[in-house]
């Protein structure tokens, strides 16, 4: 017997992968919400029909959002991460003796309970005292924070679903006052390569690079999202991801990792020349 | 209302099988459900365009209604309490003229405040009816004229004692209602029809804690506009008889100008709606309003803008308010409405209904939901922040009641010739001007233009609302009438 999940990554490109059974099922008030078993990546959670993590790729991700930053930024205390809510990001934030605070603002309910039932691995980053869950439209929680975090994660994935609000003008505004002088905001900023994600792609950095001196783009691999290339953005105040990059720092720390590197960390950077062009193009408009 | 008939939607349980029957078509529309347009198939969808048909025996006739639509506009005249319903697919626009046209004729004199929409002119125009102007008051906190003072349609009545009707908006586009029952009570007693536009006020009809509707207060006929809070195609609205009124002249002077091809999907679209509304409509505009509420609360804890609610009601000129309404005065953070307006289309992809020289109208609907409240109380707060702290003196642009020299109809169509905006100071307008949206005249034909009211249109454009109304589509010439 075969059963095969499909993702479409465009009208005309899918992603299929081969599933043992299906987990769970069912509507939140915000999404529709799956978990499938499967052969080649594990457990998969899906919302609204997209692979949100795998068991055997999300290390790649929940790496990138959180080292990268950390390798800048000397002093981490208090983190915000909008979305979050497998709790992925928060474990590897946990292993960052410094940080104080970690805050999850996370509006849907119901996906915690998944993640918690499903992928308690994971979710583990929830157990840490350092962690408090607020169940808040992340908009919401934002207007209320002045001068409060060192680092925002916006770890939220779609830009046309419920969670559309985090990737606008607004938001990256709303975060900017948010953060102390020399804060630091990472975000998905999602995949350049289909011409129906590239118009999202070219809208997110426009509105981060009005919105903070600094904005860069970065990459990671990452098999399950479309074309299996991700993008990450870091908009800062103050540091550059590169030039203000510490190595020596941050391998002191001695932390084990799967993906990242301090070598990467550099190339992660590098990016191929379609992308270069369609990020500068951006940047010339006012 | 009998909620079990409310259940059927006959216009549109006859599509459906019109459908099923596969009927070969050699009537118009010549795309022959959509085949001979293939592009426009792509684009709408082959049941949009499969369902784009013209009146047949199956399907009844708009203008002359005796099966399906019939019983289509008895099951809305129930459902909002109304004598009669009429579907119109002109627009409320044509509710409005089909409510001057079948009450006032040449020569005689309708009551109206003077923050009508231009619809309301543009039929005394065409009927030759006398526009009395009861005068606005104005709120000068924010800039906005209100509703019509009780005392103010008294002393009305008894100075103009022949006028045929008077036209009250209910509520207006900021969500302010005058004194409507006791409007009518007095109206009714001088022998005057009252005639409401409820452009913006089709969800009075299905909503606790609203003002009241134009039926339920008793006036004669009113204007829904059901693609508005309804829910139905854009164009598509309605019109409402009460007791007494002769609905068969009503169905003739509409005849005058509607079209013989009356579009389905408008019409399927007013009888799905009505069903809606009949069935879930006070469910919905209650979350309707509480997120308006709440947007208003949130709005509000931003500092600098003023999102005004229920707390205007004076029990006079604002003897009511819509909750449903979300106006914000933006002065206050030292920027026009039209300058926000456009922030939010242009930096936030907001779209909001209109920005105006002081305030801003953000229309929430049963299509709404919290998340993009959000996001709108979001950009609203980035653009305070953005703006800074330092205030501008901004011009609050007041509503100006000009004088009315002559009736519209006869300026209209007077001897005229065009000149430059500002070499008319002290003429007669021959022609309209407004800012749309709105679309509430600045100058009216017939009306004497001031220094004030030219200072005013300057301001507008300058901050950049869309003038229009004249011949000149850039607005600089208007027709001004010949001196004898």
């Amino acid at each position: 017997m075969e059963i095969w999940f499909s993702q479409m990554d465009t009208e005309n490109v899918k992603t299929s992968v081969r599933v043992d059974k299906q987990l769970f099922s069912k509507q939140s008030e915000y999404q529709r919400i799956d978990v499938f078993e499967s052969r080649e990546f594990g457990r998969m959670i899906v919302l609204d029909g997209e692979i949100i993590f795998s068991e055997a790729d999300e290390f790649i991700y929940n790496e990138m959002v959180v080292h990268v930053p950390m390798a800048v930024h000397p002093n981490v205390k208090n983190v915000l991460i909008i979305g979050g809510g497998d709790g992925g990001v928060a474990k590897v934030l946990t292993q960052y003796p410094e940080i104080e605070s970690i805050d999850v603002v996370e509006p849907d309910e119901m996906f915690i309970e998944v993640s918690r039932e499903f992928f308690p691995e994971t979710a583990k980053g929830f157990d840490d005292e350092r962690v408090k869950i607020t169940n808040m439209d992340g908009l919401r929680f934002l207007r209320r924070c002045r001068d409060k975090y060192d680092l925002i994660i916006n770890d939220s994935t779609d830009p046309f679903g419920h969670t559309e609000g985090l990737f606008t003008r607004e938001f990256y505004g709303n975060c900017y006052r948010a953060l102390h002088d020399d804060g630091i905001m990472v975000y998905q900023h999602g995949s350049p390569f289909y011409d129906e994600d590239e118009a999202a792609f070219r809208a997110m950095h426009r509105k981060a690079y009005q919105s903070f001196p600094v904005s860069r783009v970065y990459q990671a691999g990452i098999p399950t999202c479309p074309a299996g290339l991700w993008m990450f953005g870091f908009a800062s105040k103050k540091y550059h991801p590169l030039k203000d990059f510490d190595a020596k720092r941050w391998n002191k720390r001695g932390l084990k990792t799967w993906y990242y590197t301090t070598h990467l960390h550099k190339g992660a950077f590098m990016l191929p020349k379609y992308v270069e062009d369609i990020l500068s193009e951006e940047e010339q408009k006012k | 209302m009998d909620r079990i008939s409310q259940h059927t939607a006959p216009v549109y349980e006859a599509m459906l099988e019109l459908r099923k029957r596969r009927v070969v078509p050699f009537d118009v529309p010549g795309h022959k459900r959509g085949r001979g347009n293939p592009e426009l198939v792509d684009f709408l969808g082959e049941k949009c365009v499969g369902v784009d048909v013209n009146s047949m025996k199956m399907l009844d006739n708009l203008s002359h209604p005796v099966s399906v639509i019939k019983e289509a506009e008895e099951l809305t005249a129930d459902a909002f309490g109304a004598q009669k319903a009429f579907f119109m697919v002109h627009g409320t626009t044509s509710a409005v003229q089909a409510m001057v046209l079948a009450t006032v004729r040449a020569g005689e004199e309708i009551l109206l405040p003077r923050n009508v929409h231009k619809s309301v002119i543009n039929a005394l125009v065409l009927c030759g009816g006398i526009p009395v102007y009861v005068p606005v008051r104005v709120n000068h906190q924010i800039g906005i004229a209100t509703g019509m003072a009780l005392s103010d349609v008294e002393r009305a009545i008894r100075e103009h004692p022949q006028a045929k009707a008077i036209f009250v908006n209910n509520p207006t586009y900021y969500g302010i209602a005058s004194d409507l029952k006791g409007i009518v009570d007095i109206a009714h007693k001088a022998g005057m029809k009252v005639l409401v536009d409820e452009a913006h006020g089709t969800h009075l009809y299905f909503g606790d804690n609203l003002p009241i509707s134009g039926m339920a207060a008793g006036a004669d006929l009113a204007a829904v506009s059901m693609h508005k809070s309804g829910g139905s195609l854009t164009q598509s609205s309605i019109m409402l008889c009460g007791k007494g009124v002769d609905a068969e002249y009503v169905q003739q002077i509409i005849n005058l100008t509607q079209t013989t091809s009356a579009s389905y999907l408008l019409i399927s679209s007013l009888d799905l709606s009505r069903r809606n509304l009949a069935l879930h409509g006070r469910e919905s505009f209650e979350k309707v309003s509480s997120m308006a509420e709440y947007a208003r609360a949130e709005i509000n804890e931003i500092g600098g803008f003023y999102a005004y609610g229920r707390e205007l009601i004076d029990g006079d000129s604002v003897f009511d308010f819509d909750v449903t309404k979300l106006s914000v005065f933006t002065q206050g953070i030292g920027m026009t409405g039209i300058e926000v307006y456009d922030m939010l289309r242009d930096e936030y992809d907001i779209q909001i209904e209109f920005g105006d020289i002081g305030n801003i109208l953000a229309y929430i609907s049963i299509g709404d939901r919290i998340r993009d409240i959000e996001r709108l109380v979001g950009a609203l707060e980035d653009i305070a922040d953005r703006a800074g702290k330092d205030k501008k003196e901004l011009y609050c642009g007041e509503f100006i009641a000009p004088e009315l020299v002559m009736s519209p109809r006869e300026a209209f169509y007077a001897q005229g010739e065009k000149l430059p905006l500002e070499k008319t100071v002290g003429r007669v307008a021959g022609e309209m001007l407004m800012c749309y949206p709105p679309g509430i005249p600045i100058l009216t034909p017939g009306e004497r233009i001031t220094q004030e009211i030219l200072d005013y249109i300057e301001y507008a454009r300058e901050k950049g609302c869309s003038l229009q109304g004249t011949q000149d589509l850039e607005c600089r010439e208007m027709r001004i009438l010949t001196e004898i």
